[in-house]
Parts: C-alpha cells; sequence; structure tokens
C-alpha cells in the first residue's frame, strides 16, 4: 500500500513540478557543459606542452591527482572565502578535478602516435599545426574522448554536490529533499542524474568507437566494390 | 650542363650527451639525376646523415647547400616539400586513405582538386597499384610491400628534386624487394630525380647506385662510382667490404654502358645484342647462350652504340684501363659541355 503510494507520489510530483524539473535539468547540463568546455580548452594545449617533457609531464599530473583526490566538499570549502557561492566556484573546482582524467587521457592519447609517422610529417614539411590537426589530434582523438566520457560523467555526479553551495542543478533536489526529509525529490534527483550520466555515456561511446575505427583505419566505407 | 643538388661541407653530428661524434667531417657532393646509395654497417651514420639532409636533424658543425643555397637559411617546411623522404618503417597515417596520403603535400601547397587527383593517379600507376580500389584503402588493408610503395608515391607527390630514402626495402622478401629495385631505377630514369638511398646491403647499394657513399664509424671512407669501389678501393676498410663479393656478384654490378667499345664491324642482323642497361653477368649469360664471341650494344632506341667482345671481357684488367680511358673522354666531352 505504501508502496503503490509512493509510486503514485513520484509520478504526481512530476506533474506539478515538471517545469521545476526540466529547469534544474537545464541548469545541471549548463554547468556540465561550461565545466567540460573551458576543461578541453586547458587541458588539450597543456597536455601538448607536457608531451614535450617527460619530467614535466609526471610533475603535472602529479599535482593534478593530488587535487583529484581531494574530496570535493572540502574542495568548496576552500574556496568559498575566495570565489564566494554559487556557480562559478562550483565551474572552478570541476575543472580543476577534471583536468586530471582529460589530461592523463590526452597525453596518453598523443603518445600513442608511432614516432616514425610524426617523423613522415615532419620530413614532408607540415608545420606544427597542421601536423597537430592533420595527424597528432586525430590519431589522439579515441583515448581524448575515453576521457572526455570519463569527465563527462564524473562531472554530472560532482555537479549534484555543488548544489550545496548553491551552484543550482539536480543536486537541489536531493538537497532539498533531505532537508525537508522528503523520499520522492531524492529519488527524481537520482533518476535525473542517473539518466543523464547513461545518456552522456551512451552518445560519447558512439564518437570513442568511430573515431578508434577511424584512427586506426578501420571504417568499413572505406572500400567501395 | 649538370646542377650540383647537393653539396655538403664539412658536415659533423655529435647528439647531446654522446660521447663521440656520429657523423664526422663529412664533405661530399651530388649532382642532379645522380642516384647515390649510402652503404654501411648498421651505426656508421647513415641515417643521421640523412636526416640531417632534411633537416629532422640539426648538424653540429658544417653547412649544406641544396642548388647552392644554405638550407640554413631556407624556411624549413618550404625546403622539406621539396625533398621526398621514404623512412625505413614507412609511416603512413593509419588514419588517411592511400588516396589522402599521397595527397598530403600537395593538399598543403592549395594544388586544386583535379590536379590532385589526376597526379594520385599517375604516381599509382607509376608504383605499380593503378588499379582504382587502391586508392580508397586504408594503409591496414595493405601488404608490407605495397605500403612501401604508396609510401614511394607519397613522397613522390609534389614531385621533388630530391628523394630522401632510408632503407625503404629493407622489411620486404628477396623477390618483392628485387621488383622495386628494378621499378625505383625505372623510375629514376624517368623522371632523372635526384636520389639518396641508405642500405646496409651491399648488392642493393652497387645495383641501385650510380654511386655510392661507403660510411664506416661516421665518415665517408669512399664515395666514387660502383666500379671504382671494386677495382680502385680507397682503403683497406673498403677492400674487406668488397672482398665479401665473389666474381659474379662484382659482374652482376658493373653495368654494360660502362664497357662499350666502339664498333669494330658494321652490324649485322644475326648479331647478338644486349642492352646497354644490362650488366656483365647478362653479357656472360648472352656469350654462352648464343655462343657469340661479340655483342652488339644497343640504346633505349635499339640503335647499336657500340659493342662488347670476349676477348675484351676475359680480360677485366683490360677491361679496367680502358674503361678509365672512357672514363676521362666523357669527362672531357662533360667540360666542353659545361662552357657552351
Ligand atoms: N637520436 C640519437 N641520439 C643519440 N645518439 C644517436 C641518435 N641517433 C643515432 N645515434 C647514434 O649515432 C650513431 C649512428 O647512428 P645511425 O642511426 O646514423 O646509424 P645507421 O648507420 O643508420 O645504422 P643502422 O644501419 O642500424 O640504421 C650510432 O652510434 C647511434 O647510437
Ligand atoms: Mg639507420
Amino acid at each position: 500500500m505504501i508502496m503503490t503510494n509512493s509510486i503514485a507520489d513520484f509520478f504526481n510530483y512530476f506533474g506539478e513540478y515538471h517545469d521545476d524539473l526540466l529547469i534544474m535539468v537545464a541548469q545541471h547540463l549548463q554547468i556540465v557543459l561550461t565545466v567540460l568546455a573551458i576543461s578541453i580548452i586547458i587541458a588539450v594545449p597543456l597536455s601538448l606542452v607536457l608531451y614535450q617533457s617527460q619530467l614535466l609531464s609526471s610533475i603535472v599530473l602529479a599535482i593534478l591527482g593530488a587535487l583529484y583526490a581531494i574530496p570535493s566538499l572540502a574542495f568548496f570549502a576552500i574556496l568559498i572565502p575566495i570565489c564566494g557561492l554559487g556557480m562559478p566556484t562550483a565551474v572552478t573546482v570541476l575543472v580543476v578535478y577534471v583536468q586530471f582524467i582529460l589530461v592523463r587521457n590526452t597525453l596518453a592519447g598523443f603518445k600513442s602516435v608511432d614516432a616514425s609517422i610524426l617523423e613522415a610529417g615532419r620530413g614532408m614539411g607540415l608545420s606544427k599545426l597542421q601536423l597537430f590537426v592533420k595527424v597528432q589530434l586525430p590519431l589522439a582523438l579515441p583515448s581524448l574522448l575515453g576521457g572526455l566520457r570519463l569527465a563527462v560523467i564524473a562531472t554530472i555526479g560532482m555537479t549534484t554536490i555543488a548544489a550545496s553551495i548553491g551552484a543550482g542543478g539536480l543536486g537541489t533536489l536531493l538537497f532539498d529533499g533531505l532537508r525537508m526529509d522528503y523520499a520522492v525529490k531524492i529519488v527524481w534527483g537520482t533518476v535525473l542524474a542517473f539518466l543523464l550520466s547513461w545518456a552522456a555515456n551512451r552518445i560519447l561511446l558512439i564518437f570513442e568507437r568511430r573515431s578508434l575505427k577511424k584512427s586506426r583505419g578501420e571504417l568499413k566505407t572505406a572500400i567501395r566494390n | 650542363m649538370t646542377n650540383i643538388a647537393l653539396e655538403l661541407v664539412n658536415i659533423t653530428k655529435k647528439f647531446a650527451h654522446a660521447e663521440t661524434n656520429s657523423v664526422t667531417g663529412v664533405s661530399l657532393t651530388i649532382n642532379e639525376g645522380d642516384f647515390v646509395t649510402i652503404l654501411g654497417t648498421s651505426g656508421s651514420g647513415k641515417t643521421t646523415l640523412l636526416k640531417m639532409v632534411n633537416r629532422i636533424y640539426e648538424s653540429t658543425s658544417g653547412d649544406i647547400f641544396f642548388y647552392g643555397e644554405n638550407i640554413k637559411k631556407l624556411k624549413v617546411e618550404d625546403y622539406r616539400r621539396k625533398i621526398g623522404y621514404v623512412i625505413q618503417q614507412i609511416g603512413l597515417f593509419p588514419h588517411m586513405t592511400v588516396e589522402q596520403n599521397i595527397a598530403t603535400v600537395p593538399k598543403i601547397l592549395h594544388w586544386n582538386k583535379e590536379k590532385i587527383n589526376a597526379r594520385v593517379d599517375e604516381l599509382l600507376k607509376l608504383v605499380g597499384l593503378g588499379d582504382e580500389h587502391y586508392k580508397k584503402r586504408y594503409p591496414k588493408q595493405l601488404s608490407g610491400g605495397q605500403q612501401q610503395r604508396i609510401g614511394l608515391a607519397r613522397a613522390m607527390a609534389a614531385d621533388p628534386q630530391l628523394m630522401l630514402m632510408d632503407e625503404p626495402f629493407g622489411a620486404i622478401d628477396a623477390i618483392t624487394r628485387q621488383n622495386l629495385q628494378d621499378e625505383l631505377i625505372n623510375i629514376q630514369k624517368k623522371l632523372n630525380k635526384t636520389i639518396l638511398f641508405v642500405t646496409h646491403d651491399i648488392n642493393e647499394a652497387f645495383k641501385l647506385g650510380d654511386k655510392i657513399i661507403i660510411m664506416d664509424k661516421g665518415e665517408v671512407q669512399q664515395f666514387d662510382t660502383p666500379y671504382n669501389i671494386l677495382f680502385h678501393p680507397a682503403n683497406d676498410f673498403v677492400k674487406q667490404l668488397i672482398e665479401t663479393e665473389n666474381i659474379i656478384n662484382r659482374l652482376k654490378v658493373l653495368r654494360v654502358e660502362n664497357f662499350v667499345q666502339p664498333l669494330t664491324q658494321p652490324t649485322k642482323l644475326a648479331d647478338g645484342v644486349i642492352h646497354n642497361d644490362k650488366f656483365l653477368d647478362d653479357v656472360l649469360a648472352k656469350f654462352f647462350e648464343t655462343g657469340k664471341k661479340r655483342l652488339v650494344v644497343i640504346d633505349d632506341q635499339e640503335e647499336p652504340i657500340g659493342e662488347i667482345s670476349w676477348d675484351q671481357f676475359i680480360q677485366l684488367k683490360k677491361i679496367q684501363d680502358n674503361v678509365v680511358r672512357l672514363d676521362v673522354q666523357k669527362k672531357n666531352i662533360r667540360r666542353v659541355n659545361d662552357h657552351d
């Protein structure tokens, strides 16, 4: 009886508050996408720089790894005095977190490109930029996208915690639910966050697999007849 | 008038942290249209020397001139686009089709589409992969020998004046290798490219090279024609190197064109003939096959240009002297031509 009640409550809540839920999903996505955009803009050039120096890359990866190990709640707490409450603080923290995942994978991608392929490219007169765009990036892409996928899933999860410092998003549902002891909100928050992660994972996996096939020269469309 | 394609002046390379030089004091001049092979044991500095030419490595000291210009003064990308580079590991771009691989340099040179397509077709035909369906394949879908051919085609795409090739046929079985060697000789003849070709296979070096650079311990031991290396080795190292070759192998690397004598009598239909780009072992076979004491040498147009006789043949010493004299004559003729 209680069970069916809860299920009914669950759906009734949607009927009543679907606008709010959609707004929270949108907010959540906004944070995630902002974090990812900034992170990629930092991570790809950073990885390229680190690719030049073994020493530098082990130092930077150690630092990023250490930052990644700080619990997110503690990280938010440290940054609040500096950046204040709200979305900018949340985005900052998440960008720092995601660097570790993205840089590690992107760097691995660049390193996986065979030295002889790069030498052939340089030898035929490709400039640094041309070599990057035509050769290094497409060949590192599968690894980069693999990192991106992990980063997206981690960001979607951590963004729920960012609601604790007033950044908005699906975490708001969770924290409200906890405060008000209202399970329906918690369940909605969980289900939506899960669906977002699941969908992001599926979509990115498609791109990742495609780029992997492309980089290996295994696309089926290659040979006609 | 022969142009000097490449001039190396006292080139030395010492890698950072290395104890000794990898290449020491190399000076040599390579004429346009020369097919030069670089022969030496592993670690003798062949690759290092080659890579200094296209500035993959910068020389520690010395200068390299490309058609008279110091390559340090040229914009490195522009300079490299004039040079075809084939590396031992092939280095095809795995994410690009055969067609895209070959079109890489023409594309960055902004050729138009039709010109690029025509060029790709032309090159694929040239390297013996003219079948339409190869174009859309990825490198992975080709055999090692086919990949090597595509590497060659890609290096020639923008019609470079100079080709650098680092043991391009190293990893290929003997038969395919011979085919590729023959094709390369044909291509070089047809297009008159200047080629620098690294190998540690003595037969390959003698078969392909108009001239051979013999290297040991980072230094050039001798830079000369196959003939002079066999008959006038510059030092003990070279002597030892060629002593491993028996008489038949020596014949295999000596071209008929170096031994042509003036015709002693008018040519007849019944004469045995031999093409001037054949080698002396072919001549020997022809003598046995035809039972003749005299063969008429013909050129590409099948015109008789001289003869080669059994008596002359069995006295290699005599042949040698004659050739030296012929060489001198040729040089004199060249000099006369150079003046006008
Ligand atoms: N990048 C480098 N750094 C330091 N030393 C090098 C480097 N490349 C080559 N060497 C050294 O320079 C010497 C010549 O090497 P190189 O590769 O030119 O030889 P090689 O004649 O091409 O030999 P192989 O036939 O084995 O290819 C070797 O002693 C090698 O160890
Ligand atoms: Mg080498």
